[in-house]
């Protein structure tokens, strides 16, 4: 109907001249590429990040060996832990030794921990995404809400209030926002606990199957220890979700805009839709693709772990882990990390590809 | 629309009434029979006594297990028999016999015998870890460490030291965390492809001190629980909590609301600002750990004498123990610290421009102008004595750059020998003169070859034969009155002609509530008692 053309197009586009077999082939090999590209896209991603990670830390002026032994280490005792490390062994050796461990599932042992990487993997991500997936999700409930509201009220009170809420989420120092709300909601008022996952007295009863104390202590019933991670969580989920807000806000309200100037939205208002209908149900869904990877993005690079909120909440997050093993220079935790944040990054792309697909008919296709 | 907004309000609702009340039990702060302390125990590697050298790991084990010799909260500063009640030393010197205390158990159960202490010494050579060092030095090795140290019975050791050393320094060696008696059934129980246990320990304790270890998870949580069978009885706190807390700032936040009991890293500014507050005690203990600067003797201009005479005198001692280092550094000298036996503590350098200036006339450099690099860490206070050095030092002619890197950077730069002018901080090893003797003074082979990395006159250039030879008759005399007058003599000269700047002396400034009482913290940095701590 839009664009009128007279042009015909007959059936499905395709010439009927062409072999049965050759058409079977083609959508074959369609089928196949798309999680070949899939699984070709991790590979790449997954060698590319481990090289330069691993090269990274082979050229670092900081001293792994020293990091264990130790300051006051004399020479033999250095040289027996430099090559227990193979750090002896040329680079790509050395690269390639770490690699064929890795596909067995050994990444290695930290220096810090002195516990095979993967068991600090399994501990410290748990928290993290804890975190990140609290902010992520407050950031979308309200910062959409915001963002739509601001565009929608253009130049009004709302839009003001709102902007200097995604100014101050964007400029503010975390690490102020969060010493300050300690002292304000933890020290002063007393509403919430201070910093830690959950209270010292808890430690210990709650098995960590999963890692997630939220799940697991509902999972084993212990609804006192529940409600307490809960009220920890607050905080330092605040701290990140004003900075996801403050971002999501911004976007929704720039994509809001865009669309509300749009011919077709007078269009739908002078055939009588109602408001909410012409926000909702039009507007905003042509904004939900580039929604989704904005949501993305921000949920991903909160899941690297933000290294200070979790300083200053004492929160065992991957933040920590892989700030304070590139300290040490101790790089198998750090490309353990690393791969890991990968994965997420990957993972959350796939997720955005079916969601698009899911909202947008045209790229079902 | 509306079900969206009304899921929304019910979620929230949800999540708030689950914070509700806040807090957990105890709204009154702490349980009466647990003591928790907020502590950035991230230096934590292990918690093998073997391998330990850190300080809190050093402080934990000192808490878990007995050592041989032990000084003791009582009277810090006497050296007395721990897991050993009493010795005798041969006429010659070189064979020290131990005589077990009766009647220890380890927290497994299990009795203590000889067989465990002297199991527990020949492990820490056969591992032969960073802090095997101050037993190797009496010529133990793995070869002859079974015949030299030997358990001729169950309440017997026989030590026989292999070099020229002193026995009263091996008894003081003995007081380390190297002198720790381990439960040697429990540990080889554990024990993996001849490991001596090593992969167990790391994580786990096997001691028979005031404390055993319940839990240790790294950079979170360090709970230990009370022997209630310790031979100088029960501890009143029945469970010792460390928690992780990096931010300082976080750990002021902590004990003003009286969730721990003690905050051990404030900061000289937090700790002011805790003034008046009469819920929290500040304790102010003399600690061993040293504050220096050393000139690199390989350097062309900084190997003169003279210029590190005059280099003694830029140095605005006072000034920064009043401004931004109050409370927590007061000023020595000497490479040994005060408060510890044969300790030189003479401070005859303080700021003198003009003598610095004088100084460096003779050395060939009137005026100054030249340019050296000053490398410290990136830690406070660092940063800003390098500034008040580089300030004094501009004054006098000499320019020179900053630059700071954390310590795993920056200790591989000192161990090369790559520094110019460094500023760093040492703590002894064990509480005897001779670890900072053979530390600060004594450097038998200067070649690049002998890598004696663990030495900080090796790594600074520092060679003289004579100060060799005074430090190894310290370390061999074995009359003690003797003994002090040789390290005082030693530190005087070192004071006169070697390549340190010795400035400040540290202090430790903890915060406890005001119910915290009996708190013990020594001079060495694993001096720390929590059995004497009640409520």
């Amino acid at each position: 109907m839009v664009g009128g053309n007279s042009t015909k197009v007959s059936g499905a586009g395709e010439s009927p001249s062409r072999h049965p077999l050759a058409t079977r082939f083609a959508s074959f090999t369609k089928a196949v590429a798309k999680p070949a590209n899939v699984l070709f896209t991790i590979l790449i991603t997954f060698v590319g990040l481990t090289a330069i990670t691993f090269i990274i830390g082979r050229v670092m002026p900081a001293d792994p060996v020293l990091a264990i032994v130790g300051d006051r280490a004399s020479k033999d005792v250095y040289e027996a832990m430099y090559l227990k490390l193979g750090l002896d062994k040329p680079l790509l050796q050395q690269y390639w030794i770490y690699l064929t461990n890795v596909v067995q599932g050994d990444f290695g042992k930290s220096i810090m921990t002195t516990r095979p990487v993967l068991d600090d993997l399994i501990t410290y991500f748990p928290a993290t995404l804890e975190l990140a997936s609290v902010a992520t999700l407050v950031g979308i409930l309200v910062g959409v809400p915001m963002g739509v509201a601001a565009a929608v009220r253009q130049g009004r009170l709302t839009d003001h209030i709102v902007r200097i809420i995604g100014l101050f989420g964007y400029s503010v120092p975390i690490f102020w926002l969060g010493l300050v709300a300690l002292l304000i909601f933890y020290a002063k008022l007393g509403w919430l606990p201070g910093p830690g996952r959950i209270e010292v007295y808890y430690d210990g009863i709650v098995a960590p199957t999963t890692g997630f104390i939220l799940i697991d202590s509902a999972m084993q019933g212990e609804w006192e220890i529940f409600r307490n991670a809960v009220s920890h969580l607050i905080l330092p989920s605040a701290m990140l979700a004003t900075f996801a807000l403050a971002y999501i806000a911004r976007m929704t309200r720039s994509f809001m805009l865009d669309q509300l100037n749009q011919e077709y939205i007078i269009t739908a208002r002078v055939k009588g839709l109602s408001e909410t209908a012409v926000i909702w149900r039009h507007a905003f869904r042509n904004v939900l693709i580039q929604l989704i990877t904005i949501i993305g993005l921000t949920y991903a690079s909160l899941l690297e772990g933000s290294v200070l909120t979790e300083t200053i909440f004492a929160w065992p997050g991957i933040g920590q882990y892989i700030t304070k093993s590139l300290f040490n220079a101790d790089m198998n935790a750090v490309i353990g990390g690393t791969v890991v944040v990968g994965i997420g990054f990957v993972g959350i792309n796939m997720l955005s590809d079916v969601l698009y697909r899911l909202v947008d008919p045209r790229a079902r296709r | 629309m509306r079900l969206k907004q009304l899921a929304l309000l019910a979620g929230f609702a949800f999540v708030a009434a689950q914070a509700g009340p806040a807090v957990g039990p105890a709204q009154a702060g702490t349980p009466d029979d647990t003591l928790i302390m907020a502590k950035n125990i991230d230096d934590i590697i292990v918690l093998d006594p073997a391998e330990v050298f850190e300080f809190t790991g050093g402080e934990v084990i000192a808490n878990i297990y007995d050592r041989v010799m032990m000084f003791e909260a009582e009277d810090l500063t006497t050296l007395v028999g721990g897991a050993a009640e009493s010795y005798t030393i041969s006429d010659d010197g070189k064979t020290i016999t131990l005589k077990l205390r009766p009647n220890q158990v380890f927290h497994s159960g299990n009795k203590m015998t000889a067989a465990d202490m002297a199991f527990s010494l020949r492990r820490v050579i056969k591992l032969n870890k960073t802090p095997a060092f101050i037993f190797t030095q009496f010529g133990w090795d793995a070869d002859n460490v079974d015949s030299l140290v030997t358990a001729p019975d169950d309440e017997t050791v026989v030590l026989k030291l292999n070099s020229d050393l002193s026995p009263a320094l091996a008894l003081n060696a003995l007081s380390a965390g190297v002198g720790a008696v381990i439960d040697m059934k429990l540990v080889m129980s554990h024990e993996v492809d001849g490991d001596l246990g090593y992969e167990w320990l790391k994580t786990h304790s096997a001691g028979s001190g005031p404390y055993s270890l319940k839990t240790y998870r790294a950079n979170e949580i360090v709970i230990l629980e009370a022997n209630p069978n310790y031979r100088h009885g029960e501890p009143a706190m029945k469970r010792i909590i460390l928690r992780h807390v990096p931010e300082a700032a976080a750990q002021r936040l902590l004990i003003e609301k009286g969730d721990v009991d003690m905050a051990r890293d404030l900061t000289p500014d937090l700790i002011k600002g805790l003034e008046g507050n009469m819920d929290v005690v500040i304790a102010n203990d003399p600690k061993a750990a040293l504050v220096y600067m050393a000139a690199n003797q390989a350097h062309p201009i900084l190997g003169n004498a003279k210029v590190n005479e005059a280099i003694r005198y830029i140095v605005d001692y006072e000034g920064m123990v009043n401004s931004f280092l109050a409370g927590q550094f007061k000023i020595h000298q000497a490479f040994w610290p005060s408060g510890l036996w044969a300790s030189y503590d003479e401070t005859p350098f303080s700021l003198d421009l003009d003598k610095a200036r004088a100084l460096l006339a003779e050395a060939g450099y009137p005026g100054g102008g030249f340019k050296i690099r000053i490398d410290t860490l990136t830690k406070s206070p660092y940063p800003e004595i390098a500034q008040s050095v580089q300030q004094s030092l501009s004054k006098i002619g000499v320019e020179s750059q900053i630059t700071l890197a954390e310590g795993k950077t920056l200790w591989p730069m000192y161990r090369a020998r790559k520094h110019e002018l460094i500023v760093a901080q040492w703590s002894p090893d064990y509480v005897d003169p001779h670890s900072n003797a053979d530390a600060f003074a004594h450097n038998p082979d200067n070649r690049l070859e002998a890598s004696l990395t663990g030495k900080v006159a090796w790594r600074t250039s520092f060679f003289n034969p004579e100060i060799n030879a005074m430090t190894e008759a310290g370390a061999a005399e074995i009359d003690p009155v003797k003994r002090e007058q040789i390290y005082l003599k030693l530190q005087k000269r070192m004071q006169e002609i070697g390549p340190f700047t010795i400035m400040f002396q540290k202090s430790e400034q903890t915060a406890l509530r005001s119910n915290v009482k009996g708190y013990v913290s020594g001079a060495n940095f694993d001096l720390v008692f929590y059995r004497t701590i009640t409520k």
